[in-house]
């Protein structure tokens, strides 16, 4: 299992496009991924968990990896997180 | 046998074509309890495999159509029917409760549609709710074996019936097929009106019952010019028709050979004519009509057909566009117009009373000057690539032109301090909308560069009326005395100072009021591309002295609107 934390300096917070662009890049991996906020666990791969959540700016978040391919999924969503400036 | 309905005309031209019913079908959900669970899973699935492919569909042709950008919304429509939480929570709703799957589907959206909808930062969430219901309408079509009206595809022509069209109707339209559109609701400047009259195709509005009575590939007759309608012509009619819409193609090929003509009277006197646009994409249409100038560009649609606000870019390259499109032509463009019947989903603004008195357009520009700046800025750095002029909108007082006045400079000096090239002869002018500021043109005219009079407001403002509320429409009245009057002034305070005055609004291009405005002296028509032309034409005819002494018996000797409409038939012939 691999799982990273960030802390959302994005002003949008994870919405809109940042949104959209995560959950399309966790469905392209195998493993089960989940997003946990405040205590709230969802799926990463459900646009509509995702935005359930309501992550602003400030947040603090954890994201979760598990499956065979978790390795490469937990560096893709680093990456779309970093490059969208999401988190640093 | 053949069935007649009249409504409002609202934009010229003759068409015939079968019906396209945008009309949605009853999509009502009843509980039924099922013991064959997987067979409700298995329709679901079919369902939504379906509305994905259907969504897929619309997306090419609408891409094809009408952009990139008009198409993305369907691609946020697909991620919701991909989500595998509203996937997994109905599959578990039909089984644990036993019940049909749009029963099932329509439970758990609902709790998507509520949780968004309660949620802070809700003008974003209300589009995502909004999506949910997109999508939601869908799959329970596919479930109830219905179909969904879908423009987008559209394939054959036809002519559009529908109760009332929003900007996102008709942004699915394609102009290639959509030969007219007839509507229950709506007045010669309802949105779409405006939009019949800038895709050149006839239009009528305001039948109130098309819809209940036209079937779907009915054969229909479209009368542009007198607002009417046939339903299942006779061949008489349809020979008629044919008549009649030869005469017009013939009209418009007279027209036609003035495309490159300049806009001149009969005695030689030299006006301008300009178009009025609402996006880069408009300028054919200018083009195509042979138009001098653009008289107003709307740069709210930049605003309307965004989820957030545009940035200074996005401004900068359509405005770019614009004047590189004109080739030095002058180019006037409108600041943020927001407000009144144009919302912002994400500006959020507190709903209103009476939202045409209320904060709209320069009101919301001087209180939230980052926006409007923002604006200011992409425009300054467009005006080399062109003749700019700026107008704002909704000037009420000397106060709030000077002040948008010295933003403008103060972004304008930054800018220069950056090295960053900007116009230095960059006209600067105001809309004529509130009466107060028609009153006052005299000092106005002073510190203004032109001033643009948009007759919709002036005239609602003017006579008090709501021109949405079909109830007090009678006072719509462009050509009552009290009107002409305001206009003379604002235009003989231009003149006196050495100024310049045009319109915009609906009225430059009323070949009624045309003759009363060159008579007044007006300097610039703006108008719909398609009237560009015609109005052309109709100058060729007007002898300027001799409508000066029309307008002045109108506006000192007439009492009512019917007197002036009358004046004007013995003028003109």
């Amino acid at each position: 299992m691999e799982k990273r934390e960030y802390t959302i300096i994005a002003d949008t917070g994870i919405h809109a496009r940042p949104a959209t662009l995560l959950v399309q890049q966790a469905s392209k991996f195998n493993s089960d991924i989940t997003l946990e906020y405040k205590g709230k666990s969802v799926n990463l791969k459900s646009i509509m968990g995702v935005m359930s959540l309501g992550v602003g700016k400030g947040a603090e978040v954890t994201i979760t990896a598990d499956g065979a391919d978790e390795k490469d999924a937990i560096e893709g969503i680093d990456g779309t997180i970093k490059n969208e400036g999401m988190a640093e | 046998m053949t069935s007649k309905i009249t409504g409002i005309a609202a934009s010229d031209g003759i068409a015939q074509a079968k019906a396209y019913l945008l009309v949605e079908p009853d999509l009502t959900v009843e509980k039924n309890e099922v013991s064959d669970t997987d067979g409700e899973m298995k329709r679901l699935k079919k369902a939504t495999d379906k509305a994905k492919e259907q969504l897929t569909k619309i997306k090419a042709v609408a891409k094809e159509s009408l952009g990139e950008e008009e198409a993305q919304v369907f691609d946020a429509h697909i991620m919701v029917l991909s989500d595998p939480d509203l996937m997994d929570q109905t599959k578990s709703v039909i089984d644990s409760e036993g019940v049909n799957a749009e029963y099932a589907f329509k439970q758990v959206t609902d709790t998507f549609i509520t949780m968004f909808e309660g949620m802070e930062d809700n003008a974003y969430m209300q589009e995502r709710a909004a999506d949910i219901r997109d999508v939601r309408k869908r799959v329970i079509a596919n479930l109830l074996n219905v179909t969904l009206p879908s423009p987008a595809t559209i394939d054959e022509e036809v002519i559009i019936i529908a109760e009332d069209l929003t900007p996102s109707d008709t942004a699915q339209l394609n102009k290639k097929y959509v030969k007219a559109f007839v509507t229950n609701i709506g007045g010669r400047t309802s949105h779409s009106a405006i939009m019949a009259r800038s895709l050149e195709i006839p239009a009528i509005v305001g039948t109130k019952d098309i819809t209940e009575r036209v079937e779907e590939d009915d054969q229909l007759i479209v009368d542009g010019m007198n607002g009417d309608v046939y339903i299942d012509p006779t061949q008489e009619e349809v020979s008629a028709f044919n008549k009649k819409a030869k005469e017009y193609d013939e009209l418009k090929l007279e027209w036609e050979q003035l495309l490159n003509e300049p806009s001149v009277t009969k005695d030689g006197k030299h006006v301008e004519i300009g178009a009025n646009i609402g996006t880069p994409k408009d300028l054919v249409g200018v083009k195509d009509n042979g138009a001098e100038a653009v008289g107003l560009y709307r740069t709210e649609f930049l605003y309307m057909d965004s989820a957030e606000l545009p940035t200074e870019e996005e401004q900068f390259k359509a405005y770019k566009e614009v004047l590189e499109g004109m080739e030095d032509k002058p180019v006037v463009v409108r600041t943020m117009d927001i407000g009144g019947d144009k919302e912002l989903p994400y500006l959020e603004l507190p709903e209103e009373m009476n939202p045409f008195l209320g904060y709209r357009a320069i009101r919301i520009s001087l209180d939230r000057d980052s926006i409007f700046r923002t604006q200011l800025r992409a425009l300054l750095r467009a005006s080399v690539h062109g003749t700019l002029r700026i107008m704002f909108p909704m000037i009420a007082t000397l106060q709030e032109f000077r002040e948008a006045k010295a933003i403008l400079e103060e972004e304008k000096a930054l800018l220069l301090e950056k090295g960053v090239e900007v116009s230095d002869s960059i006209e600067v002018g105001i809309m004529i909308e509130i009466p107060a500021a028609a009153v006052l043109a005299d000092q106005f005219a002073k510190e203004v560069d032109f001033f643009s009079i948009g007759t919709n407001d002036l005239i609602q403002y003017s006579m008090a009326a709501d021109r949405m509320n079909e109830r007090v429409s009678y006072l719509y009245q462009p050509y009552n005395p009290s009107i002409l009057r305001l206009v003379k002034h604002v235009i003989d305070s231009a003149h006196k100072e050495g100024k310049w005055a045009g319109m915009c609004g609906e009225m430059a291009g009323d070949q009624t009021a045309v003759p009363l405005l060159l008579g007044l002296g007006l300097d610039e028509f703006s108008m719909s591309a398609t009237s560009v032309l015609k109005t052309r034409s109709l100058f060729k005819k007007l002898d300027s002295e001799k409508m000066k002494e029309l307008s002045n018996k109108a506006v000192n000797e007439c009492t009512t609107v019917d007197e002036v409409i009358e004046l004007v038939g013995q003028y003109v012939k």
